[in-house]
């Protein structure tokens, strides 16, 4: 258990967490993408799934707590990333702060020789963390998002979540919204799975590549169906 | 060849600094770049100016001293190569050429170009190192290492501690210098009975210097003049997660003197 605070102490402790953290993550992403493709087959496919992930693990668990018993490992994660995130970045940027006496920036642009993805994680993770929260007002509570009425609750155990994705993406700012989230998302993650087997120590020259292959298609695997969906509802492929 | 050099001029740590521009009229391309600054130096003495501070000492690419950001690429532009073995053939007649100092907090600047490592010395000084019983000389090859640990630890030896890995990274992380001196010692046999201890102690001086958390970017090793590869990073992160779950804690942190 000391171990565990002594490796939390230290920087690399805390992308350890980021690393563990993002990986619970990306599996979440990888089933909610999964469960999304329900809504090409029909409005009862689509419901009774929504429905279904209250009832998960029946009977061995009641109704909605295996739900939330994921939806606190979920929260817990996003938690712990943002946090390991936010300290990490305010200790790199004291070391990179490096102005003059006179508080003028002391230096000159820096070159960059490396790839786009690895510079846009702070941003990208913002972009993200503000979608994830839009994403819950919109779809989970229609709170936001929706004219008056279009959004429908839980009807006594029915679920109509067919009718609020579809009115949901009718909305061409949220489908834009949507979209570039998830392009935001695909950096995040392209960059992410491959700093995360380095940062587990799981990396180096003759298996980055393969690192590289899989962060590649965990993301093309996450973001191309989820960008879709959204193209699909607008395109009428997808409808009431 | 024909220059314009815009130099960090800083009198001292606690003195603002600026940008200063002097000509360079009579570079010949088969000058170092230290040389270039010598000649312009020489110039500023017989004008009776205060000649510009830099770091130099080896001029052969293996001491570390040079430390010059070289139109915002440490080093300069050619990849492997130290300020000091840099050619001015590398540049072009004509060209304004910025140099700066290092750029990271916990390398404060001394005077001009020249700023203080001892933060690194630190870092090597918490575990950087092989206690080892020194008797009478061992036989050669009594200790057997593999071909191929050798060449790693070789590779990873050649870490000439310059700091140009932290001043490239826009983190001002120290986990490229850290990384390769866990890796050296930790590729050879005599280096394992320290290298849980040595990882713990190595990353929890370089937290305590101020350094920078990485993010993976790379800008480190593609800046290093001896391609310092990220895989020592990896292998670091993977000796200090495991020493931590051992439950060895740090040792033998050296105390960071006030800035
Ligand atoms: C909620 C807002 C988020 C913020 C502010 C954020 C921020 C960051 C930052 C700053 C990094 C470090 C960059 C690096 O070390 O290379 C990172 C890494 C990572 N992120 Fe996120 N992120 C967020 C959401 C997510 C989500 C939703 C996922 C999962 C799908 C995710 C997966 C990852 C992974 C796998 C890593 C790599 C960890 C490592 O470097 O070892 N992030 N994130
Ligand atoms: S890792 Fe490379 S850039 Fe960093 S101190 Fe060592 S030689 Fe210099
Ligand atoms: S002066 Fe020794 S490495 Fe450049």
């Amino acid at each position: 258990m000391t171990g565990v605070l002594t490796l939390y102490r230290s920087s690399i402790g805390k992308k350890v967490i980021m690393a563990v953290t993002g990986v619970v993550l990306v599996g979440f992403l990888i089933v909610h993408m999964y469960g999304n493709t329900k809504m090409f087959y029909g409005p009862q496919v689509f419901n009774d799934y929504a429905a279904g992930l209250r009832d998960l693990g029946h009977p061995i668990f009641g109704h909605e707590h295996l739900l939330w018993v994921m939806r606190v490992l979920l929260l817990a994660s996003v938690v712990g990333h943002i946090w390991s995130a936010t300290v990490l970045t305010m200790q790199s940027q004291k070391s990179a702060y490096a102005r003059g006496v006179t508080k003028v920036k002391r230096y000159e642009k820096k070159q960059r020789r490396t790839g786009y993805a690895a510079y846009t994680m702070r941003f990208g993770g913002v972009v993200i963390f503000l979608f994830i929260i839009f994403h819950l007002l919109n779809f989970t509570f229609g709170v936001a998002g929706y004219s008056a009425g279009e959004y429908i609750g839980e009807q006594g155990g029915v679920y109509n979540a067919y009718n609020n994705v579809v009115r949901g993406f009718s909305h061409p700012l949220v489908s834009g919204f949507y979209i570039l989230a998830m392009l935001a998302l695909g950096l995040h993650l392209f960059h992410g799975v491959w700093s995360a087997f380095q940062t587990l120590g799981l990396n180096n020259e003759k298996y980055t590549g393969t690192w590289r292959a899989v962060a590649m298609l965990v993301t093309a695997i996450i973001i191309l169906p989820n960008i879709f969906f959204p193209i699909a509802v607008m395109s009428g492929i997808v409808h009431l | 060849m024909k220059l314009t050099l815009n130099v960090w001029r800083q009198k001292n740590g606690g003195a603002p600094g600026a940008f200063k521009t002097y000509e360079a009229p009579h570079v010949s391309p088969d000058m170092s770049f230290l040389e270039m600054l010598d000649v312009v130096n020489e110039d500023l003495i017989l004008r009776g100016e205060d000649p510009i501070a830099f770091d130099h000492d080896c001029r052969e690419g293996i001491c570390g001293m040079c430390s010059l950001m070289i139109n915002g690429a440490a080093h300069g532009p050619v990849r492997g190569v130290t300020a000091c073995q840099l050619h001015m053939r590398s540049f072009s007649d004509g060209d304004t050429i910025t140099i700066e100092p290092w750029r990271a907090a916990p390398f404060p600047i001394i005077k001009d170009l020249a700023t203080d490592r001892s933060a690194f010395d630190r870092i090597i000084q918490s575990g950087g190192f092989i206690s080892a019983s020194t008797g009478s000389a061992p036989d050669a090859n009594a200790v057997q290492v593999p071909k191929n640990f050798a060449d790693l630890a070789m590779d990873a030896a050649a870490c000439i501690g310059c700091g140009a890995c932290v001043a490239a990274c826009p983190n001002a992380s120290a986990m490229l210098f850290a990384g390769a001196k866990i890796a050296h010692l930790g590729f050879l046999p005599q280096g394992q009975a320290e290298r849980s201890q040595r990882a713990i102690n190595m990353v929890s001086q370089m937290d305590a210097e101020g350094f920078g958390s990485c993010t993976n970017i790379g800008e480190c090793s593609a800046v290093c003049p001896k391609e310092i590869s990220l895989d020592v990073i990896a292998r670091m992160n993977r000796d200090l997660i495991g020493a931590s779950l051992k439950g060895v804690e740090p040792t033998g942190v050296v105390a960071v003197p006030a800035k």
